[in-house]
């Protein structure tokens, strides 16, 4: 088990792999990649039963996780290289041609560490359903997680997918939703107000817990920890984990300004002085 | 010319049904999903004898999708039953991006195709889903001609690593592939060798494309009658030597005549061996309600229709 600093200092890392990924192509999504920093990392760096070293697709033994809301892309890739998947000097080619770290995450290239494309919207929870069901049917105690962002929501496939999982009690999910507030065109209570996140999970029959600070190292390795003592009781688990767009780079904090956009070289410099490095740059 | 018989008029959807039970009892790897449709698709007996690898998924065709890409993760083949259009064009992104672009072994498997849907009308006949399915990289594309290929394909699939589209259809249409026959994906089957003129059909339009090869032959006029299974990788070899040898063809096939069987022969023709071709399918419309067999003639899906699109390509040569 990793300690929260030793957590926290990868973390620092990630983000500076993510913003120096994304001003290298001036291109990609550094605002929902560094709220969601925390939560990769303690996946990957403490829950997560996995074997970064010898990919299989299978995954059969390991607890798997299906990044759902696909643009977040370069936090998975800086946290799938520093855990171990494949070598970080490839976060170099980030979006260039012949990369096998594509503006979305798949599997096409043969990248370690992926087990489905993402991207489109709204697909990955009925994915992560399938592999669950796979898992029980194989007999095996491993748990299945997603991440989504709360615009996903807005996708019908969702509500499919939220159905089926408690009316099948497929107890060994746990999908996480990035609820940052933010969408592409404004807040989500703008574009499309969804009420309650939480509610309506529960109104569909999921255990729903919430991590109030999904920037908090701690709160987030502490409240997946609790969601996975919440698997096996008949019910999938849905954690509503808020966080701040942008977290860890001041200007880019808190707006949806920075979702899909680049810092310029002066931008990225007032980044990288707010972000130690504490695993070396790539 | 060889003689085909009808062995008893049976409906390719049970085919389908008769296959996948078959494939319950052989390989332990093997699950079915179904949207609310098991009688339709005939996969209640293999919903009664493996209940632990069955999922019914209610009305949710997308989340059906997604559930079988994810299913493959820890090596299951599954099997997803509903109609063509709720198989195709309802679910094109989750089949483009969760099973083709993620090369997830899964096989879409759909009844109710084309015209002979009959009285449900157009919104369920879909004519497209060829088209849809053979644009998609690495997506195998079938669709058997009669109960016995339909069973032998469902079989075979499992066999095959890779997203596969498995096209039957709704009416009893008359069964008279050999029983043991192999099914080898990819590869056309010579129904009857001729030097006029070549027929290549696919679907409920073989049996119609032997009948118009007999009425043809009664007016001195040799056909060659091909049955492509496989649209997509298309054989092109056996087309290339048939036409070769008739020197003009004709392409027979209960689908959109954009996109479907037709245009991948003559896009293979174009490049390789021009040829004066005529197409027996269906122009550019939506369907309608009515009984499957006066569907087929209004839509110019006929026996006839076939012998008069013979004789056009003749012509032409």
């Amino acid at each position: 088990m990793a300690d929260i600093q030793e957590l926290e200092k990868i973390a620092s890392q990630v983000r500076r792999d993510i913003v120096r990924m994304v001003h290298a192509v001036q291109s990609g999504h550094p605002g929902g990649s560094l709220g969601c920093t925390e939560f990769l990392t303690a996946l990957y760096f403490d829950i997560l039963k996995h074997n970064s070293k010898s990919f299989d697709m299978d995954a059969k033994g390991e607890d798997v996780f299906f990044l759902s809301n696909g643009h977040i892309s370069p936090v998975f890739y800086s946290v799938l290289s520093r855990s171990g998947y494949f070598d970080v000097d490839e976060l170099n080619t980030f979006r260039k041609i012949n990369s096998r770290l594509q503006g979305h995450p798949t599997t096409h290239e043969g990248l370690e560490g992926v087990r489905i494309a993402s991207g489109s919207l709204g697909q990955g929870m009925s994915v992560a359903i399938g592999a669950a069901l796979t898992k029980k049917m194989n007999g095996e105690d491993t748990t299945v997680y997603t991440l989504h962002g709360d615009g996903e929501l807005q996708e019908g496939q969702i509500w499919e997918a939220a159905l089926y999982a408690p009316a099948n009690k497929v107890d060994n999910l746990i999908c996480t939703i990035d609820a940052n507030g933010q969408q592409i065109d404004g807040s989500t209570d703008d574009v499309l107000s969804m009420g309650s996140i939480a509610d309506k999970f529960k109104a569909f029959g999921w255990e729903v817990m919430t991590i109030e600070k999904g920037n908090d190292m701690k709160s987030v390795v502490d409240g997946l920890k609790h969601a996975k003592s919440l698997t096996g009781k008949g019910k999938p688990v849905c954690v509503v984990m808020h966080t701040e767009m942008g977290y860890g780079v001041d200007f880019m904090q808190g707006t949806h300004e920075w979702h899909g956009i680049a810092p310029s070289d002066d931008q990225l410099a007032a980044a990288l002085s707010q972000l130690e490095e504490t695993l070396g740059d790539y | 010319m060889k003689k085909y018989t009808d062995q008893g008029s049976k409906d390719t959807r049970s085919g389908f049904g008769a296959g996948l039970s078959e494939l319950g009892k052989t390989n332990e790897n093997v699950v079915a999903l179904c949207a609310d449709l098991t009688g339709s698709l005939k996969m209640g007996d293999f919903k009664k004898a493996h209940p632990d690898r069955f999922f019914q998924v209610g009305i949710a065709e997308a989340n059906m999708m997604g559930i079988a890409a994810g299913m493959t993760v820890g090596g299951k083949i599954p099997f997803t039953g509903t109609f063509a259009n709720f198989s195709t064009g309802r679910v094109y992104d989750q089949i483009r991006q969760s099973i083709a672009y993620s090369d997830k072994n899964v096989k879409i498997c759909a009844s109710h195709a084309g015209l002979t849907l009959g009285e449900d009308g157009a919104t369920h006949q879909i004519l497209e889903d060829i088209g849809l399915m053979k644009m998609l990289p690495g997506m195998t594309v079938i669709n058997p001609c009669d109960y016995n290929q339909t069973k032998a394909a469902t079989i075979a699939i499992a066999e095959h690593h890779g997203p596969v589209y498995l096209r039957f259809g709704r009416p009893k249409v008359a069964n008279f592939t050999p029983e043991d026959q192999k099914f080898e994906i990819g590869k056309a089957v010579m129904l009857n060798e001729g030097t006029d003129v070549t027929i290549i059909a696919t679907g409920h339009l073989v049996w119609k494309a032997i009948e118009a090869g007999e009425a043809l032959a009664e007016q001195n006029i040799s056909a060659e009658i091909i049955n492509i299974h496989t649209i997509k990788p298309l054989d092109d070899e056996a087309i290339l030597k048939s036409v070769a040898k008739t020197g003009c063809v004709v392409t027979a096939e209960e689908h959109q005549m954009n996109g479907g069987l037709g245009d991948s022969v003559s896009n293979l023709l174009a490049r390789e061996m021009p040829t004066p071709q005529e197409y027996v399918a269906v122009n550019d419309s939506f369907g309608e309600s009515g009984k499957p067999e006066d569907l087929m003639v209004k839509y110019g899906l006929s026996t006839q229709n076939i012998v008069e699109a013979a004789k056009k390509a003749m012509g032409r040569k």
